[in-house]
């Protein structure tokens, strides 16, 4: 991590990072300069709080759903089935990605095409990107994330749940009332912790969904700074970027926890 | 609202709530499902069929030729292997060395415990990034090696927590006093009861490194550059989404050889996924396990 300090110095291999001179905000300032760097933090910012938006509710809402559901096996079906997606890998859950949405003969086209609607070619679209991206993921997560709510769910003291049927509460007023408030601590946390990560979505996923069609609002800090980095060979370039994105994201850790603090009194430390 | 008898009866809209999220689970339930039902009725499938778009649930013309092709894949064989060892070697490296950072941080009397943890805390809350940690990776001789894949990401601090909270929720310190007052010696402790203790944990530890292993490909795309060394999400990646090129087919195959490949896909996606797939219904619990216990305090 000390190595950092390469942001601030001109790296020549020769000499190593230490031996090289400084040069102060240089590489700062060339990269907020650079035209790439507005788009690059637009689309960082644009996928990841389109996937909040997404990801944040949608397990919440399968966990609270599920809760609902007395049958064991239905529950027990439900649940597996949700969580297997989240085994399979990058690599693979791209190439799936890819197989589906190929433009002639991927199943979805098939069943749009079937419904008389034109084949979309969803990757090679810079506005379809985002969207890939995010309800894939969305899909892949879900059961995973909804997890930790149906746990939260679980530790509910059961004399409030009997205190709203002696009230004459409906099913959708006691969610509201019992389950959501005793879920709140946990949601908040992983609220937390998802802003955090704001900056740093998943290099892995949108390095391998990129190609030369959709990188107008594919190409995000840490895959730039991979290619500048470690494909160019750029390195001063590539960790000034690098720092930046990490100071952004615990600078947006260190707000929502005071944020969360004050509002809730849940926080992380 | 419920008519109030000597039971109180669900109302009318609560039943057509249920409903409701009944089907709203069956929707989910179908939208996850039916995905995975498809590649692998696509894996079984004939070339033809696959190719022209004619499986939609169920396997057509049933055959095996996409696994054949597959398993004779020089590349998916050599990847198969070099995964089974990265998993193998690198979740016992990890779990040993979890267990032994973990362990110390959960006792009270361990000196500088609260500033070491700080200090762990804070690499997972931020990190110098790509390119400092590249650079030490090379610096240290590792790259090109089996060794990059087991060892720069061999500790993740949430397992850390996960395990530290374990050690110190179910581990009392009126354990270790007894101990020591029994004359046993603290390394003796930690392995006769420790670890005895702690085989859930340990469990969970395992699985969840073994599984990241498995799936990994980024460590190996920024520091292997010989092809022995690839583990199989690597070979995927080539085979998969870079359509490249793939060994392993014969001559009179290659009038067939486009249809094969597309059909190749899915019976690789399936032989990859396999491990991890077949074995995550019976240890779904340790997983479950697992984040609880790191959720308890964060």
């Amino acid at each position: 991590m000390f190595n950092a300090v390469l942001a601030f110095k001109d790296y020549n291999v020769i000499k190593g990072i230490w031996g090289s001179p400084w040069v102060g905000m240089k590489y700062f300032n060339l990269f907020f300069h650079n035209p790439v760097f507005g788009t690059l933090l637009k689309n960082t910012l644009f996928i990841s709080l389109y996937l909040l938006a997404a990801g944040f509710p949608i397990p919440i809402i399968l966990a609270l759903a599920l809760n609902e559901v007395k049958s064991g096996r239905f529950k027990r079906v439900v649940q597996l089935v949700t969580y297997a997606p989240y085994f399979i890998s990058t690599v693979v859950m791209v190439s799936i990605i890819m197989l589906f949405l190929a433009p002639n003969l991927g199943i979805v086209n098939m069943i749009l095409g079937s419904l008389g609607i034109d084949s979309i070619n969803f990757l090679g679209n810079p506005n379809m990107f985002r969207s890939v991206y995010v309800w894939s993921e969305v899909w892949q997560s879900a059961g995973y994330s909804a997890v930790i709510y149906l746990a939260a769910l679980a530790g509910v003291d059961p004399s409030l749940y009997e205190a709203a049927r002696v009230d004459g509460a409906s099913r959708l007023q006691k969610i509201w009332n019992v389950d959501v408030p005793g879920i709140l601590p946990a949601a908040v946390i992983i609220l937390i912790l998802n802003v955090g990560n704001v900056m740093s979505i998943g290099f892995e996923k949108i390095y391998l969904l990129q190609n030369p069609l959709n990188t107008t609002t594919s190409e995000i800090i840490s895959t730039y700074v991979y290619k500048i980095g470690l494909l160019n060979a750029n390195y001063s370039f590539a960790t000034a970027v690098g720092l930046f994105n990490s100071v952004i994201n615990l600078i947006l850790l260190v707000t929502v926890n005071f944020a969360a603090k004050r509002l809730s009194k849940n926080s992380l430390w | 609202m419920a008519g109030v008898k000597q039971k109180i009866r669900e109302s009318y809209g609560d039943r057509i709530f249920l409903v409701c999220i009944y089907v709203f689970l069956a929707i989910i339930l179908a939208v996850t499902l039916y995905p995975l039902i498809f590649i692998v009725s696509s894996s079984f499938s004939s070339p033809s069929a696959v190719s022209g778009g004619r499986v939609w649930l169920w396997p057509v013309e049933a055959t095996l030729i996409g696994y054949k092709s597959a398993l004779q894949n020089s590349q998916i064989v050599t990847g198969y292997a070099n995964s089974i060892f990265y998993t193998a070697f690198g979740t016992l490296i990890s779990v040993a060395l979890t267990t032994m950072i973990a362990y110390p941080l959960s006792r009270k009397t361990f000196f500088g415990r609260s500033g070491l943890m700080m200090f762990i805390v804070f690499t997972m809350l931020f990190s110098g990034g790509l390119i400092p940690t590249y650079l030490v990776v090379k610096a240290v001789g590792l790259i090109d090696t089996r060794w990059a894949l087991l060892l720069p990401n061999a500790i993740w601090v949430w397992q850390v927590i996960i395990a530290r909270t374990f050690f110190s929720t179910s581990i009392p310190d009126e354990l270790a006093e007894a101990s020591e007052m029994d004359g046993c010696s603290d390394l003796r402790f930690i392995w006769n009861v420790v670890l005895s203790l702690s085989k859930p944990i340990l469990a969970v530890l395992a699985l969840m490194y073994a599984v990241g292993q498995w799936n990994a490909y980024f460590d190996a795309l920024i520091y292997l550059k010989t092809n022995d060394l690839f583990p199989l999400q690597l070979f995927l990646r080539s085979i998969l989404i870079q359509n490249a090129n793939s060994g392993g087919l014969n001559a009179g195959q290659i009038a067939d050889t486009q249809q094969l490949l597309a059909l190749m896909k899915y019976s690789i996606i399936v032989v990859s996924s396999l491990p991890v797939l077949i074995v995550y219904p019976f240890v779904q619990r340790y997983f479950v396990q697992g984040m609880l216990i790191g959720s308890v305090k964060g």
